[in-house]
């Protein structure tokens, strides 16, 4: 790979941070919702008890960081669809750079903001007294961290590659995503419920918020070993990456 | 020496044949324009040109290099200002710049300098800072303009560069196209389907209609090939002077439009006394006649049988990003 692909990749990054940084409302509300989750689910069922859940604030906080992780990534695939509308896709597309570049920068770009909010609602949930693990444990949530970004954003850009307009995006959000977070065991767990447990198996969320939680939290009861779904995690996201870019690659403007 | 050279080319979408085997080059150095009504095919053709469009048949040549394997080459050599803008509006005009250089390959003490001077040449250096979402729409234009010369193309496509710009803004892109042309060297293709435009700014100009070249000429043949001047009359009983007229030797073409009867012919004025007297003998009442310098309008008439104008509402397309609301 020569120097200008490395500049294509960089200005794709450095493109999406910049949109971040300077569009005040999304810096707020994409910190801002998980939070209300954060408190309001937390507050109102920590008097509930589940199997398997000592406590409950500590439950649910990487369920959150997942959720914030997953929106926010997949606004980075599906915002293809507003440069397609807006005719800057144009622009890229006709400058002598692979497109390959332009799908890793994107990437890239939209895992560096989700981090970014991941890391925030991790620190506001340290504040609240939830016990995070040592080292190993903070590494191997940064692995689930990035995974899930990679993955959410290879599925925005599979939606942005097959929708034309954004009618569709609502529709898929409420159909698709708000089902599988609410069956991924983010908020409340899946075990209790054979149905549910059966469907969680065919969940890809729910093995990132399994992982993310049995290597975050101390001492939580997980379905899986963190290891087991971390290669379930990685076969998905390359997997979603693959048709993501695929899909991009031959959408024509 | 010819930087762009097609070869038949064509692009079918389905049964519709956008682009139907058109062959032209374009000079170094020249201004040359696509001229005709939305919906001929221009846009398809710029696509193709600039390889976000795989032809269904026939190649096209940018400075020697293959449209359809030598990509990243044909790339390299050309600019291009979309229809549609096609500015990222969060970031700042020097940002876009900035970015567009980086794709190219270009230093960043190249980079710098050449800022410098296509701001200068569109003169928006003051706004080098400001976020392009407070830019007017000419000063988008004129800041995409300058971005498809940062990278010194050879070649510089701009597709319709003044659509839905008011009078003013118009002469002045015009005067900005004129300077690059000159001062820089670039060739420029370009389409409008306005005549002025055409006649304004390009050396040559081919007429396009239903993806098909009607002909290809400098803007001065293109007129002299209708008449050196041109009569348009309107009369009591047209049908019948056309067929007197036509035995006149002196009337070089007589093309009639609905209620309208254009003449070419050399010496105008002094041929208005002579139909009249004609007419006069055939008891046919003249209602009104004029005579002018044939315009592109009198050749795009003569060559597609219609005028841009009295066709043109039926095929206004709306941008499909204008169809819904902004989020």
């Amino acid at each position: 790979m020569d120097t200008v692909e490395f500049q294509a990749i960089y200005v794709m990054w450095l493109r999406q941070m910049k949109r971040f940084i300077r569009s005040k409302s999304r810096l707020i509300s994409s910190v801002v919702q998980p939070l209300f989750f954060l408190f309001i689910l937390g507050s109102g069922f920590r008097v509930a008890t589940f199997e398997g859940v000592s406590d409950y604030l500590s439950f649910l906080a990487p369920g959150i960081i997942a959720m914030a992780i997953l929106f926010s990534s997949m606004f980075t695939g599906i915002s293809v669809l507003w440069d397609k509308q807006f005719g800057f896709l144009q622009e890229v597309l006709v400058a002598p750079i692979s497109r390959f570049s332009i799908i890793i920068g994107r990437t890239l770009g939209g895992a560096t903001v989700a981090l970014i909010q991941g890391f925030i609602i991790l620190i506001i949930a340290l504040g609240l007294g939830v016990e995070i693990s040592g080292f190993f444990g903070l590494l191997l949530t940064l692995v689930f961290m990035i995974l899930i970004a990679f993955t959410a954003v290879g599925f925005g850009l599979v939606i942005a590659s097959k929708m034309e307009d954004f009618q569709g995006f609502q529709l898929v959000m409420n159909l698709i995503i708000m089902p599988l977070l609410f069956l991924s065991s983010a908020f409340f767990p899946v075990t209790s419920n054979p149905t549910m447990r059966t469907i969680a198996m065919f969940n890809p969320l729910f093995y990132s918020v399994d992982g993310l939680r049995g290597s975050l939290i101390v001492g939580v009861e997980t379905v899986n070993n963190p290891i087991f779904d971390l290669f379930v995690v990685i076969v998905i996201c390359i997997v979603m990456m693959g048709v993501g870019s695929y899909l991009f690659s031959k959408s024509e403007v | 020496m010819d930087i762009i050279k097609t070869n038949n080319l064509t692009k079918k979408f389905d049964d519709l044949t956008a682009v139907d085997n058109v062959s032209f080059s374009v000079k170094k150095g020249e201004i040359f324009g696509f001229l005709g009504p939305n919906g001929a095919g221009k846009t398809t053709t710029i696509k193709m040109l600039i390889t976000l469009l795989h032809p269904t048949n026939g190649t096209a040549f940018i400075s020697d290099f293959n449209i359809i394997n030598n990509r990243d080459k044909v790339r390299k050599n050309i600019g291009v200002v979309f229809q549609e803008p096609a500015l990222d509006t969060e970031l700042t005009g020097g940002e876009n710049l900035d970015y567009h250089a980086r794709m190219y390959g270009i230093g960043r003490d190249k980079r710098k300098t050449r800022i410098g001077d296509v701001l200068h040449l569109v003169d928006l250096e003051d706004k080098k800072d400001v976020i392009v979402k407070n830019y007017s729409g000419g000063m988008k234009r004129r800041l995409e303009i300058a971005r498809g010369l940062m990278h010194f193309p050879n070649v510089l496509f701009l597709d319709e560069p003044t659509l839905g710009l008011d009078a003013q803004t118009r002469r002045a892109i015009w005067k900005y196209i004129k300077k690059m042309n000159k001062e820089e060297g670039t060739t420029i293709f370009l389409t409008t389907h306005y005549m002025d435009e055409a006649d304004y700014l390009c050396d040559r100009v081919g007429i396009i209609d239903h993806g098909k070249i009607l002909v290809i000429d400098s803007i001065g043949d293109l007129k002299n090939s209708v008449g050196n001047d041109v009569i348009s009359l309107s009369c009591s009983d047209l049908d019948r002077l056309i067929k007197r007229l036509e035995k006149e030797s002196w009337i070089e073409n007589i093309e009639r439009h609905e209620s309208i009867l254009t003449l070419g012919v050399e010496k105008g004025d002094e041929k208005i006394p002579v139909i009249i007297e004609i007419a006069h003998s055939q008891n046919i009442q003249i209602k009104s006649i004029s005579v002018r310098k044939p315009t592109l309008d009198d050749v795009f008439l003569h060559y597609t049988g219609r005028t841009i104008r009295n066709q043109e509402p039926a095929n206004i397309e709306v941008p499909s990003r204008f169809r819904m609301g902004r989020r």
